[in-house]
């Protein structure tokens, strides 16, 4: 019973030193202590709500990134295709041209051939025909005198002449 | 008795190297009385026969209050010296005035001084006044210098991690002492305060923190071999269990007071037995709680130490062999022991510091009951 009997005097110092001990440690070192640890816990708090915010901007910005990518992809193969398109273009219309070209100058060429051909023939019809009185009139002349052969020779003639 | 002898010289050793080391500062203090306090004489009328080994008295004389701080004796009866520092005792007399003197002006008990005399009753030293008079007693005893000793520990150790974290501010990584107070405070906060307090609970925080670093601290200098018991004296623990108490009663709502003396939702007849019941639970055996159960597990964990080892010495007072046999068995256990009061040491900080957020914390609960009881009654 002895030890559950409190000594005055140390509760009285416990008392005033404990009182004392309380309201110096709470302005002189809790304050400063919890003061330093609230604002690291909100410091830490903060840096990973900024941390989480520039990933999900990352995030957006790579998918934003992906999507020009896509763009100029699509753009570049349009671009080639019409490119390939007016190659093809020019390739053909060119070839036409030649080709009309070409025709054209074919035909003209044959048209003057047949004409050169046509004057030349007219130039060997009209020798052939003034060899033909050349000749004619050196035999008629030799000929003349025998009136039966010159009247057949005549009509042989004009035969041949017929015919061709 | 040869393992006693080897045990005090063992003992003085360390505890002189202890002294010398840790207390250099009040060994300057009370270096005048030092050559006064080795004197050769028996300790008190019940350590008087010699060779017999007075367990009560050891026992008791480790864990009580005294107004001298005893650190070892060397020799046995009649013979022995004791060592010990004598400290200041205060005495107030309303009619006989302020008494201030050293302890050593008692001689141990043998000669009376300034009107007063010392003896021992049950291992615990008493002063009475020769004309049995009544008067106050502030000395500065034993577990008053623990206390002030704890404090100046305590001090120094959070003002000087308060310091680092003003020069450091909050963003650098924490060094020495900061690691190890840190989170502590940090379970306190969030496992202690948090739950039990709600919203206010930065208000209680240094509360909270002062009572278990109190605790704590002197739960381990207890430990010590020094022969402190503070937490283990009900003086000391009514005190906190005291400071507890106020400050609940001091912020308690209306809420608070309407469930003790008109509990919610009670029939009539039941509230004549119902309300005695919640005052004495409230605010007779909460504050009593607090302060036996620290009181009792730290006061029971020395006496079973030195219970432990006192057995060395029983046994050995049979026979001396028995008495050698049984120092391993002694030492495991006192080595066990001590283990687990390390354990308990700060177990009993985080109860007392837990019960005391759970109490205040139920002290200023806003309507939380009578949400329920209004569904009662729909």
């Amino acid at each position: 019973m002895e030890l559950l009997l409190p000594g005055f005097g140390l509760f009285f110092w416990t008392l005033i030193a404990l009182l004392f001990v309380i309201f110096l440690l709470k302005k002189f070192a809790w304050k400063p202590i919890l003061e330093a640890l609230n604002e690291r816990e909100s410091n830490i708090a903060d840096s990973i709500a900024s941390a989480e915010k520039m990933k999900s901007e990352m995030a957006s910005m790579k998918s934003e990134n992906e999507n020009l990518l896509n763009q100029a992809r699509e753009e570049r193969s349009l671009l080639l295709k019409e490119a390939k398109e007016t190659k093809d273009k020019i390739i053909n219309e060119a070839k036409e041209e030649a080709k009309e070209e070409a025709n054209k100058i074919m035909l003209e060429s044959r048209q003057q051939i047949e004409m050169q051909k046509n004057a030349a023939i007219i130039d060997v019809k009209n020798q052939i025909g003034s060899l033909v009185i050349e000749v004619s009139e050196k035999v008629l002349r030799k000929e003349l005198a025998n009136k039966s052969e010159q009247n057949d020779y005549i009509s042989k003639l004009a035969n041949e002449i017929k015919l061709n | 008795m040869i393992g006693m002898h080897k045990r005090n010289i063992k003992r003085a050793k360390s505890v002189l190297l202890a002294i010398l080391f840790t207390f250099g500062l009040m060994g300057n203090l009370f270096a005048q009385e030092h050559e006064v306090a080795p004197t050769t004489e028996n300790h008190s009328e019940e350590h008087h026969e010699a060779g017999k080994l007075d367990i009560k008295g050891e026992i008791f004389g480790h864990i009580s209050d005294s107004y001298d701080w005893h650190l070892f004796s060397l020799g046995e009866g009649h013979e022995a010296t004791h060592v010990s520092v004598p400290l200041p005792v205060i005495l107030i007399n309303p009619t006989n005035g302020v008494n201030v003197f050293l302890s050593s002006a008692f001689e141990h008990g043998h000669t009376p001084a300034h009107g007063y005399e010392l003896y021992v009753e049950n291992g615990k030293q008493k002063i009475r006044a020769q004309d049995d008079s009544t008067f106050y007693d502030i000395s500065i005893t034993k577990n008053v210098l623990c206390l002030f000793l704890s404090i100046i520990i305590l001090w120094f150790l959070l003002t000087g991690v308060a310091k680092k974290y003003k020069k450091n501010g909050a963003n650098v990584a924490p060094t020495g002492f900061q690691n190890a107070i840190e989170p502590i405070i940090g379970f306190i906060q969030d496992n202690v305060a948090k739950p039990n307090l709600g919203k206010t609970y930065a208000k209680y925080m240094p509360l909270l923190l002062t009572l278990f670093f109190f605790i704590w601290v002197n739960n381990l200098l207890g430990l010590l071999p020094f022969g402190f018991n503070l937490t283990g004296n009900i003086a000391v623990t009514l005190v906190l269990a005291l400071i507890f108490f106020v400050v609940m009663l001091v912020n308690s709502n209306k809420n608070f007071w309407g469930h003790i003396f008109n509990p919610p939702g009670v029939p009539l007849g039941i509230k004549f037995i119902l309300v005695p019941i919640e005052i004495l639970s409230n605010l007779i055996i909460k504050p009593i709680a607090l302060a036996i159960r620290l009181f009792a597990n730290i006061f029971a964990g020395h006496t079973i130490i030195l219970s432990i080892i006192m057995l060395i010495f029983i046994f050995s007072g049979l026979s001396k062999v028995a008495g050698i046999a049984f120092i391993p068995v002694s030492v495991g256990f006192s080595i066990f022991m001590f283990f687990l009061e390390l354990l308990v040491a700060a177990i009993q900080a985080f109860i007392f510091t837990n019960l005391t957020a759970v109490f205040i914390g139920q002290a200023i609960e806003e309507h939380h009951h009578d949400d329920s009881h209004e569904k009662d009654h729909h």
